[in-house]
């Protein structure tokens, strides 16, 4: 089991060097340096030209390479060139306000899915399973951004049940209940939202699981053993649709990723995929190298995560 | 269930028909057979004829939904057919024991095999956890199984086919059931584990004193292991008798030409006797005349009898055809 884990993350390792080198083309490419924003009329082209050899901006692009990947390894990502903060500290944050927004929307889509795909595959072709399917539609079919904002419409504005905008209320100060309810209630709309529209694909493999697996041999052995409905549906069936579940849980990482940036707009909430837009509306080129080598990292994160999860649940996957 | 009479199953009039296109049509059409203790009856027939739908119709395995079954299948003045589930969920495992065909589908990919052999134990035996391991040890030694203890920890792929089956075997046989339905077990198998495995079965029945109905479309098998033999052709049983009379003196021209294209049987006569076509499917089944007078050219038509009834020759010798009197088949061999 360790070992597996062990040689899947040695494994990453030259992934990682290869998604560092392509960001580092990408960020070259990209107009504008650390010095890009002090030009104006009263600075002095010499000592803008100055500072970038002091820098090292004129050094060769290997040396460059290896100094920005050193860097990056004491968790220096560089200076934003238009917030003029250091990014490490412009992500964090957002980071954090992602992380718990994500980690919400993932419990939720699977407490929603899972009963929904197991009520499907278990009625198949009765009317529970055409409710769930028509459920399923409306999901995928609806693009996100519209029913975020029928759902900020009718529980935001028309109701007034949530708060429709930001992480936190500004009255609140940090470390006290208040802030933590405050941040809490501010997450379940969104992640509410959010969930709702994820679970298409966990229902869709679920309910087909199920389907297959019902009529599978080795079911019709443990009901020749005299085990009963429930137990041969909970213990054989149920296990057995859940692999492609699981394995599903370390993918969904980088679909919240991408999720995130339409939500996290749509609700002015200050996380990553915000910071994501911004930045490319305010043509932040350092912030964004260092998002797209962040959501590579998490990506790459995420289907490690699957391989184990995979390796745990699937006995025919361990590698001994 | 106390275990006692001799007579194990008593199968009368059994008609399982199943739903395609919203009409029900029989694949087991007025089965009647008898399963006696310390007996093997062997039900033959090729491919599509009916042997599962009997199979699955005894130990009710079936989608209710779409299944009719009718008749009697009595098992201890118990009648199976339609019996209330939690009461045949009691029987299942326990009074009747079942192997399938394909033994790596027919075990649990996500669970280690002995505990899918203890599961058995588990629903019919106040056994606790150390005793079901137990047995399940003494069970893998039983089914010659090779280092049992470590066996027990194994998954169904680490196996290999002819072990797997041991397992299936293990489990059918767990509760020292009565009746014992294996499905082709051996299809599935190398021919040398199939030997083996043929083996063991009458090595269980021996030892157990259950009756096994052994479904399978192996004449070769038929004759190691069998005490009685039911020939199915199309959902019907078309010749019933032990296994010798069966083999010296078989009446049904099916049941002829079954033996004769078996590769062991002596050549010439082969060709007249070779069985074109395939067995119709549900629904293209002819309803009247001999279902299988299509597939017997050397027949004149205007010989057959309308519907054949199935009838008793000699004692326990059961043709479904009346034309074996007028027809004299050690003679047309020898033409031939
Ligand atoms: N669940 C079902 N629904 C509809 N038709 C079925 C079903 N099961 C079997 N049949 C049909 O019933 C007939 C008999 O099938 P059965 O499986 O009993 O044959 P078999 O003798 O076991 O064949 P094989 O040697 O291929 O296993 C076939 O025509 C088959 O297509
Ligand atoms: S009745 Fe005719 S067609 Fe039917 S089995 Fe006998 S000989 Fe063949
Ligand atoms: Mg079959």
């Amino acid at each position: 089991m360790w070992k597996t884990v062990l040689r899947r993350i040695l494994i990453m390792i030259p992934q990682l060097l290869i998604l560092s080198l392509l960001v580092f083309i990408l960020a070259k490419m990209m107009p504008g340096d650390p010095f890009t924003g002090m030009i104006n009329p009263n600075s002095d082209p010499k000592e803008i030209a100055r500072l970038r050899q002091e820098y090292g901006l004129n050094d060769p692009v290997w040396v460059q390479y290896t100094r920005w990947l050193g860097n990056m390894f004491h968790g220096d990502l560089g200076q934003s060139y238009i917030q003029k903060v250091p990014v490490t500290s412009l992500i964090w944050d957002r980071a954090v306000n992602t992380f718990w927004l994500s980690l919400m929307t993932v419990v939720l889509t699977y407490l929603i899915a899972i009963p929904l795909g197991v009520t499907a595959g278990r009625h198949q072709d009765e009317w529970q399973d055409h409710g769930v399917q028509i459920f399923n539609y409306i999901t995928y079919a609806v693009p996100p951004f519209v029913f975020y904002i029928l759902g900020i419409w009718l529980f935001g504005f028309t109701l007034g049940w949530f708060p429709i905008s930001g992480s936190v209320s500004a009255d609140v100060n940090p470390g006290t209940f208040a802030y933590f309810w405050s941040r809490f209630y501010h997450l379940i709309l969104p992640s509410i939202l959010c969930s709702l529209i994820s679970t298409t694909a966990i229902v869709q493999y679920l309910r087909t699981g199920i389907v297959d697996n019902k009529v599978e041999d080795y079911v019709r052995t443990a009901r020749s053993k005299g085990v009963p409905e429930n137990v041969v549906f909970n213990k054989h069936i149920l296990r057995n649709s859940l692999l492609p579940i699981a394995a599903f849980l370390g993918n969904t990482i980088t679909g919240l990723l991408s999720g995130s940036m339409v939500i996290e707009s749509v609700f002015s909430y200050p996380g990553m995929g915000k910071l994501f837009l911004d930045s490319i509306g305010q043509r932040d080129y350092s912030t964004l190298t260092a998002l797209i080598l962040l959501f590579g990292v998490l990506t790459l994160i995420g289907n490690l995560l699957s391989d184990i999860i995979m390796s745990i649940v699937d006995p025919r996957i361990r590698i001994k | 269930m106390e275990k006692q009479s001799d007579l194990l199953l008593d199968i009368e009039h059994l008609h399982t028909a199943y739903r395609l296109h919203g009409k029900f049509y029989d694949a087991a059409d007025d089965i009647n057979l008898t399963l006696k203790r310390n007996e093997i009856l062997a039900v033959v027939g090729e491919s599509g004829c009916g042997k599962s739908t009997i199979a699955s119709s005894i130990i009710g395995l079936y989608d209710h939904k779409n299944t009719k079954v009718t008749g009697d299948i009595l098992y201890n003045e118990l009648n199976l057919v339609n019996l209330n589930e939690s009461l045949f969920n009691k029987i299942r495992g326990n009074n009747i024991g079942m192997i399938f065909q394909d033994p790596l589908a027919s075990l649990n990919p996500l669970m280690k095999v002995g505990d899918q052999v203890a599961e058995t134990l588990y629903y019919h035996t106040d056994m606790d956890e150390k005793a079901r391991h137990a047995r399940v040890i003494e069970l893998f030694n039983q089914v010659g199984m090779p280092r049992p203890e470590e066996m027990y920890e194994m998954y169904p792929h680490e196996l290999s086919g002819g072990l797997r089956q041991r397992v299936v075997i293990a489990i059918a046989i767990a509760c020292k059931p009565e009746i014992i339905i294996a499905d082709e077990p051996t299809t599935a198998l190398d021919v040398t584990i199939q030997a083996q495995i043929l083996d063991l079965l009458k090595e269980i029945q021996k030892e157990s004193h259950s009756g096994i109905v052994l479904i399978t479309h192996d004449l070769g098998v038929v004759a190691e292991t069998a005490d009685q033999v039911a020939v199915m052709y199309a959902g019907q049983i078309v010749e019933k008798a032990d296994v010798k009379t069966i083999f010296q003196n078989p009446l049904h021209p099916y049941t002829r030409s079954l033996l004769h294209s078996m590769p062991q049987t002596d050549d010439e006569s082969q060709d007249l006797h070779v069985i074109h076509g395939t067995v119709p499917s549900l629904v293209n089944m002819p309803r009247t005349g001999d279902r299988f007078a299509a597939r017997i050219p050397w027949i004149p038509a205007s010989a057959h009898e309308e519907n054949p009834k199935i009838h008793e020759v000699e004692p326990g010798h059961f043709v479904r055809c009346t034309c074996w009197q007028s027809f004299h088949f050690q003679d047309e061999e020898k033409k031939g």
